[in-house]
């Protein structure tokens, strides 16, 4: 017993354990909510292209000696813009258009980079770096994760209803524009807050994967928010202790254990296709009885 | 009449790009009744329920609900809408309870709490189109009819006059078709106004009291008996007179 207590307190003992988990779990809540709406969406893909389109204003708040969330923010918006431009002044479909303008984005990020001589290491931006994290990165984590939260929260059954039912929220007088506006400005400030706990390639994963794995156990949307979080706060608490004791990624192992739950929930769920084939295997057994 | 009309539509024009969906539409509604919008595919039904509703600007011409301009009407809450089947997503985690309840959200505060007088409103408009004992069902586990009525409960609970339903009878059975029929009739007699869209002209003589056949602008408009007939038909559905659209016709004639 004494030994399971000190496997758990032993990495606590440690700063930068301690900071990697508050960021951890910052991160982990606030994508595992807002991945509730990117699920019923199906918005998945534009998850996916902010968090690379922030690269050249991480970029460039370094040069300016701005917080790199103003710059990641600014280039985020920037990039939802112009999907949603595109959209709507061309022939081009959305899956093109989101993936010409953050894979743009991204290439002026990585060119920036490597000619803008600075300490920017792109392995941290790319993959994370949780357990380098200062304490005015945990300050602006935290910050920003309380902040997206809490709107999401208050709004959620708003949200809900423009993710159901955008005409209905027009017919009484609700702005679904609006609404649509909240969840795209909660979407940039939401991977900021990831970035560094899993980095840019994987931010996509925290901000889909919790939602999709609620969505297979549940009918309800209440349900669905506190499963997600459930599942990534766990995930993240995992991440941590992973890359405590077999030193592997952080981010990497955050997003294999949010996986691992997804796969369970598909396998064993209430809609798995295995349950499914076992059900129709006994009623066929109790048809010939 | 005297009595202002729920719906008046005036000279509108909307265009897709070059495409013109709708071309001078001259419409008014009067209130109390059960009125059908009859066209078909690409007569423009979807795009002139869109401009009741304010999703399409017209480029000319107007719309007046309840002798205002919509914006209000809407905000009021005196116009509900009933979605065509196809643009619901029956997966979505809510139950049946949760989208009547979505009717109240226009008179609620930020968070959209329910308070004791919108969960009885909830409750009176479940019990009202039979589905309290369902209500706790997800909204994708009921029939084609029963979805169609927690919508109808949807804009009761929101305490609309005007209801707009889109293609209601699209994948209803027979006996549910009745029902909403029944339903939509007893609502309009109690004074409110209901707009259906539907191309399926067999089910209109039993739920209008009166219809529009569309073809891009109002072909003809009133009593089925009289706009039911080959001469408006055929010039609205493009010289296609679908078989079934005369039965009614005939055996009107006969009787």
């Amino acid at each position: 017993m004494t030994d399971v207590v000190t496997w758990i307190a032993d990495p606590l003992e440690y700063a930068f354990i301690q900071r990697a988990l508050i960021v951890a779990l910052a991160c982990g809540i606030a994508c595992a909510v807002l991945s509730c709406w990117l699920t019923l969406l199906g918005w998945s893909l534009m998850g996916d292209a902010v968090s690379h389109a922030v690269l050249p204003g991480v970029v460039l708040s370094y040069v300016a000696g701005l917080p790199f969330a103003i710059g990641a923010f600014l280039f985020g918006s920037a990039a939802v813009a112009m999907i949603g431009g595109l959209n709507r002044t061309s022939r081009v479909k959305e899956d093109a258009a989101i993936g010409i303008v953050f894979t743009g984005l991204f290439a002026v990020g990585l060119v920036l980079v490597s000619v803008i001589p600075s300490e920017i290491d792109l392995f941290h931006i790319l993959f994370g770096n949780v357990l380098g994290v200062s304490d005015g990165d945990i300050a602006q984590a935290v910050g920003l994760g309380i902040v997206v939260i809490a709107v999401l929260l208050l709004r959620r059954r708003d949200l809900v209803l423009y993710a159901f039912d955008p005409t209905h929220a027009h017919a009484i007088g609700i702005s679904p524009r609006r609404l649509e506006a909240l969840l795209l400005g909660a979407l940039a400030l939401t991977v900021i807050v990831a970035l560094q706990a899993v980095g840019i390639v994987l931010v996509v994963a925290m901000l889909i994967t919790p939602g999709a794995t609620a969505y297979l156990l549940t009918d309800r949307f209440d349900r669905m928010l506190a499963i997600a979080v459930g599942g990534s706060v766990l995930a993240c608490v995992a991440g941590v202790y992973a890359s405590y004791y077999a030193d592997a990624s952080t981010g990497g192992a955050i997003v294999c254990v949010l996986t691992l739950q997804f796969l369970a929930a598909y396998a064993l769920g209430p809609r798995s296709p295995l349950r499914r084939r076992l059900g129709e295997r006994a009623e066929a057994a109790a048809a010939t009885a | 009449m005297t009595t202002t009309p729920a719906l008046r539509i005036h000279d509108v024009h909307v265009r897709y790009g070059r495409a013109p969906a709708l071309e001078g539409v001259e419409l008014e509604i009067a209130p109390g009744r059960v009125h059908g919008l009859i066209g078909m595919n690409g007569s423009g039904k979807s795009t002139l329920f869109k401009a009741v509703m304010g999703l399409v600007r017209p480029q000319r011409g107007a719309v007046e609900l309840f002798g205002a301009p919509p914006e209000a009407a809407r905000r009021a809450g005196r116009v509900a809408y009933a979605p065509q089947s196809e643009d619901v997503d029956w997966q979505f985690p809510v139950s049946v309870r949760d989208v009547v309840a979505m009717g109240r959200y226009g008179r609620l505060g930020v968070q959209r709490r329910l308070r004791d007088e919108d969960r009885a409103a909830v409750a009176a408009a479940l019990e009202r189109v039979e589905l309290t004992d369902l209500a706790d069902r997800q909204i994708g586990a009921l029939s084609g009819g029963q979805r169609k009525r927690a919508f109808v409960a949807r804009g009761l609970a929101q305490g609309a006059e005007l209801l707009l339903l889109d293609e209601p009878f699209a994948g209803v059975d027979k006996r549910s078709e009745a029902t909403i029929t029944a339903l939509l009739r007893e609502l309009a007699a109690e004074g409110r106004t209901i707009l259906v869209s539907t191309h399926d002209l067999v089910a209109v003589p039993a739920l209008c009291d009166e219809v529009a056949l569309l073809n891009r602008r109002v072909v003809i408009q009133g009593p089925p008996t009289h706009a039911l007939r080959p001469g408006p038909l055929a010039e609205a559905f493009g010289g296609f007179v679908p078989a079934e659209a005369l039965i009614p016709i005939e055996s009107g004639a006969a009787a």
